[in-house]
């Protein structure tokens, strides 16, 4: 009897939880404006996805939690969870009826209201229908919860990789248009979502992948292991060498937006990776980063555009002026905040990003830096008479600063100052009792860092051909931390997955910008509850936020 | 035997000299430009007059944010990034509240009932949102490395942020306008307070003083102050630590609402992100007070308050720098800068922030 009371309790606790989450997605709107993109055509849209997939959810968090090895138990929890969300949907419903909620919430539309929530049904029938869906979804979830291991990866995965494909099918569109004849592309995908034979095959080549790999995937992996040393080196040359082919010849086969789309991952990159240096290696938080980045773009922008000091040179001498200001600047602003640390630290380098960004934007210094207006007419970067105009030809010189940012980060890292700085990052009165020079293994940290950030500086300012004040705020540099911190503090490939996920996915995504930050927010919040150590993780770091769990619980 | 002074000078650095030679120069600059602008003799003493109350309600306004985040910062030495976004929901909130009064003429019949009907809402929804904020993001965190905490809030502050854009809207809202708050009342020839100035200080003067007792005088009280000296033994005495906190939390946010109502009253529109400068702002009035110290923060809001509406007048319009206004937010950064550099603690602080930080 006990039992039967806490599965109700708690399948009722988890639905209005989930329930409140709906409601406030439905609220804001995600639902109705997702629903303009079909994820495959004409069955189902990516806001009705969104919907179910939060149902789901719901009742799975609820199944979960029950007692496994009672299959009633588990199918009960589930249902009562998705019926009580449900409830709830139906009393905004009804509410919304009565009273017009449009007053407060903007996007509590009559379409969202009495046509999407309840499928497309209107009327009575409709609250009917979302009770019904309610009960279904909690069944179906209790049964597929109750099924063997396997079979639930298998069918998760292949889901979420139809769903994946269907959102990114901007990025898959271009990719088969330019390089495969029409007609796979037009079985595959229609002008809008992907076709029944499309997603059919999707989901089933995913989950012959899944399947097969986890059949045969410890083997493949052991092999891998046991290879001699000089057989793996080999094997991973030749990867990066395609890896790198494939990076190269990328523009041109995706066309214009996705180069666009790149070339921002990019810049981000570089930018990650220099920020990297300060905060991974050697743990400093750095919050006014933007500073540095706006530095590299204005002296680029004073030195090639003829707007405010008249001189033209071309784009290749003001690198030298860039990282010499850049590093300057970094030293600079370094040396006030040696003796700070952590949160101390972080607020201290964001006020001077943005003391800097304010005296720019003001009209007092307005004759040497043009104020709100910005300066335009920057240098395109050219070679022997070609021009770098287009994303497409800008896209290599990013690709060029990010290997060479990248080899330059790779050999620091377990360089002697790379080791310093480790030292530095897990403690720093042991490390200055080592003898490490705390001051100039700061000030190189800093200088190294901020170095990084002008040469991206540098080429933003000739890609974007006018620079504004208000291309440096603060956001800037709170994007570039979080992207570091997604990926993995610390790592190489990291910056790059956390560029890749944090800047160009919300790129791709373009017509729903508007949801942009908040999707961004509750990724960092749980990614940081779920993966503190990140997408792909530093090794060593990974270790030690996995022993310092254990360590400052008894602390 | 070295003598005191000896010692003292070799225990000066490169690091050392710098700093000292910044902090001069920028003495030098503001006394020169003090000096300047009160010689040219730009502005007569009313308007003097004037800067100094707005900025001490401005000041106080800040005063009520920042003691949000410094009683965050002594129970769980973090900076809840998230605050300025607890301090938004309320007015925005109570907003709509406000509209409906002033729609249906109660404002008009009944303003001060209307106006403690929207105080209520908004220091409700803030409070809220504090608790579930801390129930929510933080506590699985307590014991993460630090740098993670602080992430989280950030992250907190976008999804508040922009829930509350979905929620609402993204455009500004006009506030109503209270009639018993507009115009001035003259107090000496010429010398006039703005009564919307002095409504504001007061305010946030009660709610200042109610929460200061309350922490002092409270059993509740005492518990956050045992938690935020030192959480173990506090526990070893017996205080509930997660109830505690969850309380300290409840207290900031009922400030935050609060202050979000003057916000809005002063300003006169509330938008999403009202909340972002106001929250920096009242950050730097906790530092310069001295974080975890609750007077600290109260003296650093009003300091910072009058330094932000007198400083650009006074130390860069003697220089004729065009447009000095525009540099408010720049000399409020550079107060938390130099703060932070040249006295961590704060004007109050205690040991807290150099070992702990």
């Amino acid at each position: 009897m006990e039992q039967i009371r806490n599965i109700w309790q708690y399948g009722i606790k988890v639905g209005i939880i989930g329930g409140i989450v709906l409601i406030l997605t439905a609220l804001i709107g995600m639902i109705e404006v997702f629903t303009q993109r079909q994820i495959i055509a004409d069955v189902i849209s990516m806001g009705h996805s969104l919907y179910l997939a939060a149902g789901l959810f719901i009742c799975y968090t609820a199944a979960k939690r029950a007692v496994p090895s009672k299959p009633l138990s588990v199918i009960s929890c589930s249902i009562f969870a998705g019926l009580t969300s449900s409830f709830l949907l139906v009393l905004l419903i009804i509410l919304g009826r009565y009273l017009n909620l449009r007053i407060m919430f903007i996007n509590a539309s009559d379409l969202l209201l009495n046509n999407l929530l309840t499928f497309g049904i209107q009327g009575d029938w409709g609250l009917i229908l979302l009770l019904t869906a309610g009960i279904a979804t909690g069944l179906i979830t209790g049964l597929f919860y109750l099924l063997p291991d396997i079979f639930r990866t298998v069918v998760l995965w292949s889901l979420a990789g139809l769903a994946f494909a269907g959102v990114l099918q901007e990025l898959i569109r271009p990719i088969f248009a330019n390089n495969f004849p029409d007609i796979v592309s037009e079985w595959l995908l229609t002008s809008d979502g992907l076709t029944v034979k499309g997603a059919s095959l999707i989901f089933f080549f995913i989950a012959l992948l899944i399947s097969s790999w986890s059949v045969k995937g410890e083997r493949i992996r052991k092999i891998w292991l046991d290879l001699p040393k000089k057989q793996k080196s080999t094997l991973n040359i030749t990867g990066a060498i395609i890896l790198l082919t494939v990076v190269l010849i990328a523009p041109w086969r995706l066309g214009l937006f996705m180069s666009e789309v790149m070339t921002i991952v990019g810049l981000y990159v570089l930018l990650g990776l220099g920020l990297n240096i300060v905060v991974g290696y050697a743990g400093l938080l750095d919050l006014g980063y933007v500073a540095f980045f706006a530095i590299g773009a204005y002296v680029t922008a004073l030195i090639t555009s003829p707007e405010i000091m008249s001189l033209t040179w071309n784009l290749w001498s003001a690198i030298p002026f860039a990282l010499f200001f850049g590093i300057l600047a970094g030293v600079l602003l370094g040396v006030p905040v040696l003796k700070m640390r952590g949160d101390y630290l972080a607020i201290a380098t964001m006020g001077f990003g943005e003391i800097i960004r304010l005296l720019v934007l003001s009209d007092a210094l307005r004759p040497y830096l043009g104020g709100s207006q910005g300066i335009g007419h920057i240098a395109k970067p050219q070679v022997l008479g070609f021009v770098f105009k287009g994303p497409q030809e800008i896209y290599y010189l990013i690709v060029a600063g990010c290997l060479l940012v990248i080899f330059v980060s790779w050999r620091l890292k377990d360089s002697r100052i790379g080791r310093a700085w480790k030292a530095m990052r897990e403690d720093e009165d042991v490390a200055q009792a080592m003898g490490i020079n705390l001051v100039t293994n700061k000030l190189l940290a800093f200088g190294t860092g901020a170095g990084f950030a002008a040469l991206s500086g540098v080429i933003f300012g000739s890609k974007i051909g006018s620079i504004y004040p208000h291309s440096f705020n603060i956001m800037v540099s709170i994007n570039i931390v979080c992207l570091i911190i997604f990926g993995g503090i610390g790592s190489i490939p990291g910056v790059i997955v956390g560029a890749a996920a944090l800047i160009g996915l919300p790129e791709l995504l373009r017509e729903f910008a508007e949801y942009r930050f908040l999707v961004y927010g509750v990724a960092l919040v749980v990614m940081m509850l779920i993966r503190p150590e990140g997408l792909w993780p530093e090794e060593a770091h990974k270790r030690e936020l996995h022993e310092g769990k254990t360590n400052e619980a008894t602390g | 035997m070295p003598t005191k002074f000896q010692r003292w000078k070799e225990s000066i650095t490169a690091t050392d000299i710098v700093m000292w030679l910044i902090g001069f120069a920028l003495l030098i600059f503001i006394i020169m430009g003090s000096i300047l602008t009160l010689r040219a003799g730009r502005y007569t003493p009313v308007q003097w007059f004037d800067f100094v109350i707005y900025g001490l309600a401005q000041g106080s306004i800040y005063a009520l944010v920042a003691m949000g985040y410094t009683l965050v910062y002594g129970v769980l030495r973090m900076i809840n990034f998230a605050h300025s976004e607890v301090f938004m929901s309320g007015p925005f909130t109570a907003y709509f509240v406000a509209a409906y009064f002033s729609r249906s003429s109660l404002l008009e019949s009944h303003p001060v009932i209307c106006l403690i009907v929207v105080f209520i809402v908004s220091m409700s929804v803030s409070t809220l949102i504090a608790f579930l904020l801390e129930r929510i993001a933080y506590r699985p965190l307590r014991n993460a490395p630090r740098l993670i905490p602080l992430i989280t809030a950030i992250g907190a502050s976008f999804t508040l942020m922009y829930l509350f854009r979905g929620l609402y809207g993204t455009g500004f809202q006009a506030y109503p306008v209270w009639e018993i708050f507009s115009g001035k009342l003259p107090i000496f020839e010429g010398f006039a307070i703005g009564k919307i100035q002095i409504f504001v200080i007061f305010a946030a003067a009660l709610v200042m003083v109610t929460l200061y007792l309350f922490i002092q005088r409270t059993r509740i009280g005492k518990a956050v102050r045992s938690v935020s000296e030192d959480k173990e033994a506090a526990s070893l005495m017996g205080v509930d630590i997660d109830k505690t906190i969850s309380i300290t939390f409840i207290i900031g946010g009922a400030a935050a609402g609060a202050a979000g109502v003057l916000y809005a009253l002063v300003f006169k529109q509330v938008f999403f992100m009202m909340g972002f400068i106001p929250g920096i702002k009242a950050f730097t009035a906790a530092v310069l007070g001295g974080i975890g110290n609750i007077p600290g923060a109260m003296l650093g809001g009003l300091l910072l308050g009058l330094l932000e509406s007198i400083g650009p007048a006074l130390f860069l319009d003697g220089f004729d720098i065009a447009a000095p206004y525009q540099l408010k937010d720049a000399i409020a950064f550079l107060v938390l800068v130099l703060v932070l550099i040249f006295r961590p603690t704060g004007l109050l602080g205690e040991r807290l922030a150099v070992k702990k930080a």
